[in-house]
């Protein structure tokens, strides 16, 4: 609704000149961001480029020095990760922060939990937590009223990721997510932030592993050294190129011939 | 949910695996299916509430057999073990509040024990003359101040609970003492008297309920117990929810009516050697209410769910809003609360307070029967319900080692290998369970 207003080039989030420093440490020089609706936008960098700091920025947990967010083409200022949720952006860590000994609907609704007659109404939260869980196409889960501890890694982050867009988020930002899956569990957490796109949501995925960037990144972002030195299509990619702005911040000469 | 075919493989991969841990209730579709998969569920560790109850079974059996004239299943030794086992079990069920959020309260003895004294002695007629419900009104008040006064030192200064309840343990140990020695009872107030306030304190323990009030109480509480099961069960079957079968609900709600029944029969017997003595005591009722708000707060509230979310991952609960601080200091204020209604019982069942409270022994002996009962040292798992069951196992044994004229020390020996065994069966299940997660990440 509010994205059909926007127009066809306003990305969902515009971060502008961010800074930010540490003490004497800067973490981010002056970096631009675009995160549009409807793609799944890759984060790459190296240990220490100043990807977790410029995620956090953007989910309320730091505040920047200096520079600008928009949201939807507004400007906007994220004090808090409340803040973060009310304009919409969830942020999915890699400890996915469930709760073992709950259940899946439990964990879904932690902290919002629907009440009638001053009591848990578990019967609409299972129903909505279901209708959530199957527009994601999250199957294979025997019962979502299994404790989480008895899920395999795909599954708790499945669940982890249907929690963030249970409430109607229109940006999801995901950690490392399939930092410590096997195969198949990637391939299912990769299928899933497919179906988030599908829905029009924008996607921001960190990630170090080339194979899952270039298998689902609609758009490449690589920050180095707290610069970002380059942001494009993924097809304007391939992989020794990532490499390159990774490690040295930019093309080496022979890279950029071998492209053109 | 449709099952999308390009995702089968992952499925049949992890189904062998999660078979074990998933409650059978949630896949069994009819009551054979349901069987199977409870036993398959305690074979891998994941009991329940099954190793106490056969325990207590094996504790009536043994103790039937060896007592002398076979008087461990007689009514009135039935009743007596009752009201033994209360005050263990509602401060099992204090204690629960500490244990579910993964720390401990050395102090529910003590501070319950500080709270019935102010119950007793503001009852007395020579002094004060409260009414009862007043005195234990405020009892219970005073021990949730200090709870809350414990558990805001606990959160907000971030001491562990063990050092801050010892703290506790030792300040109520005198406090009592000093209380103890308010007006001019010689540091021994008693509930003995004709003052009806008095007497009341004294029948919450053997005090009883006419056998015809109780036969309607009970009808009408499972009645109504039995209704919401059913009627809640089938709405969920109806609207395609996860609902156990039919012939469950029905064997659910046939437990219940059969152990409120066999409860007040046996409790309706006349049980004196000389005279009349039949029905229900008072503390059934009271032991069942506060068994019944726990659960209903513990298991149907926002509180209890965020109680159960910070003792399984405290992080996951910060980060869904939920003020963690909060959450703490008042299951410590429920917990000494709960304390103080055990203790109150206590005093009943003493008929009066002194300086002989065993503050010690008794708050070891509830977190015993907490674990005993089922719940977890490591926080998260357990019901309030586990409390009363540890608390009949602990009174159970001493009641029948009584009965076959053992020594204290006999006593105290069993009870610690009953404790050890609890506590290891509680950490194994654990260890099944992590062992069987890490292997499928």
């Amino acid at each position: 609704m509010a994205a059909a207003s926007l127009s066809a080039t306003e990305p969902l989030l515009k971060v502008r000149g961010i800074e930010k420093h540490f003490g004497a440490v800067q973490a981010l020089y002056a970096v631009d961001l675009d995160l549009p609706a409807g793609q799944v936008t890759a984060l790459c960098g190296d240990n220490g480029a100043g990807k977790s700091v410029l995620t956090k920025c953007v989910s309320g947990v730091y505040q920047p020095d200096h520079g600008e967010i928009f949201w939807e083409g507004h400007p906007v200022r994220i004090h808090s990760t409340r803040d973060a949720s009310r304009l919409g952006i969830e942020t999915v860590y890699q400890d996915l922060a469930l709760c073992d000994n709950l259940d899946i609907v439990q964990n879904m609704f932690l902290g919002r939990e629907r009440l009638r007659g001053g009591l848990l109404d578990e019967d609409d939260m299972e129903r909505a937590a279901a209708k959530t869980l199957a527009s994601l196409r999250v199957t294979t889960v025997r019962s979502i009223r299994q404790p989480v501890a008895s899920l395999s890694g795909g599954q708790r982050q499945s669940v982890a990721v249907a929690k963030a867009v249970m409430w109607n988020s229109k940006l999801v930002i995901m950690d490392e997510p399939t930092a410590a899956l096997g195969v198949n569990q990637t391939r299912q957490v990769l299928d899933l932030v497919r179906r988030l796109r599908d829905r029009g949501l924008g996607v921001m995925v960190i990630s170090h592993n080339l194979n899952d960037i270039f298998e689902v990144a609609d758009r490449i972002a690589v920050l180095y050294l707290g610069r970002m030195v380059v942001q494009d299509k993924a097809t304007s990619f391939d992989r020794q190129s990532v490499v390159e702005y990774m490690t040295n911040g930019s093309l080496s000469r022979n890279v950029a011939n071998a492209k053109n | 949910m449709a099952t999308a075919p390009e995702e089968a493989p992952d499925l049949t991969a992890t189904v062998g695996a999660a078979q074990a841990e998933v409650p059978p209730e949630l896949i069994a579709q009819t009551f054979g299916e349901y069987a199977r998969a409870y036993v398959v569920r305690i074979r891998n560790g994941q009991s329940g509430v099954l190793p106490v109850v056969v325990g207590l079974i094996a504790i009536m059996v043994v103790f039937e057999v060896i007592s002398p004239n076979h008087v461990f299943l007689s009514a009135g030794n039935l009743v007596n073990l009752f009201q033994q086992s209360a005050v263990f079990m509602v401060l099992a069920m204090a204690e629960m509040f500490a244990l579910l959020l993964g720390e401990i309260d050395l102090s529910v003895g003590f501070v319950g024990a500080s709270g019935a004294v102010v119950a007793v002695q503001l009852v007395q007629p020579a002094t004060t003359h409260w009414p009862w419900w007043a005195a234990i009104l405020a009892a219970l008040a005073f021990c949730a101040a200090v709870g809350a006064l414990q558990g805001t030192i606990i959160t907000r200064l971030g001491i562990p609970s063990f050092v801050v309840t010892l703290a506790g343990f030792l300040i109520f140990n005198g406090v009592m003492l000093i209380l103890l020695l308010l007006g001019p009872f010689s540091g021994y107030p008693n509930l003995i008297g004709a003052d009806s306030n008095l007497k009341v304190l004294f029948n919450l323990m053997a005090g009883t309920i006419d056998p015809t009030v109780s036969w309607i109480a009970m009808a009408v509480i499972v009645m109504g117990l039995g209704a919401s099961i059913w009627f809640g069960d089938r709405r969920r079957r109806k609207s395609g929810l996860v609902a156990p079968p039919v012939t469950l609900t029905v064997i659910k709600i046939a437990m219940i009516a059969a152990a409120g029944i066999v409860v007040v029969a046996i409790c309706d017997l006349n049980r004196a050697n000389f005279g009349t003595l039949e029905g229900v005591p008072w503390v059934v009722p009271i032991v069942l209410g506060v068994l019944g708000a726990w659960t209903i707060l513990l298991e149907r509230t926002k509180y209890g769910r965020y109680v159960y979310a910070i003792g399984g991952n405290p992080e996951a609960a910060r980060r869904a809003g939920i003020d963690v601080a909060m959450v703490r200091t008042i299951a410590f204020a429920l917990c000494s609360m709960t304390a103080g209604i055990g203790m109150v019982l206590y005093a009943s069942y003493i008929g009066g307070m002194s300086n002989n409270v065993q503050g010690g022994q008794l708050v070891l002996f509830a977190v015993a029967a907490a674990v005993i009962g089922g719940t977890s040292l490591f926080g998260g798992r357990g019901k309030a319900i586990h409390g009363v069951l540890g608390g009949l196992v602990i009174g159970g044994i001493y009641n029948g080692m009584y009965l076959q004229g053992l020594d204290v020390e006999k006593i105290f020996i069993v009870t610690g290998l009953v404790l050890l065994a609890a506590v290891t069966i509680d950490a194994l299940s654990r260890r099944a369970a992590s062992s069987g997660s890490a292997a499928r990440t």
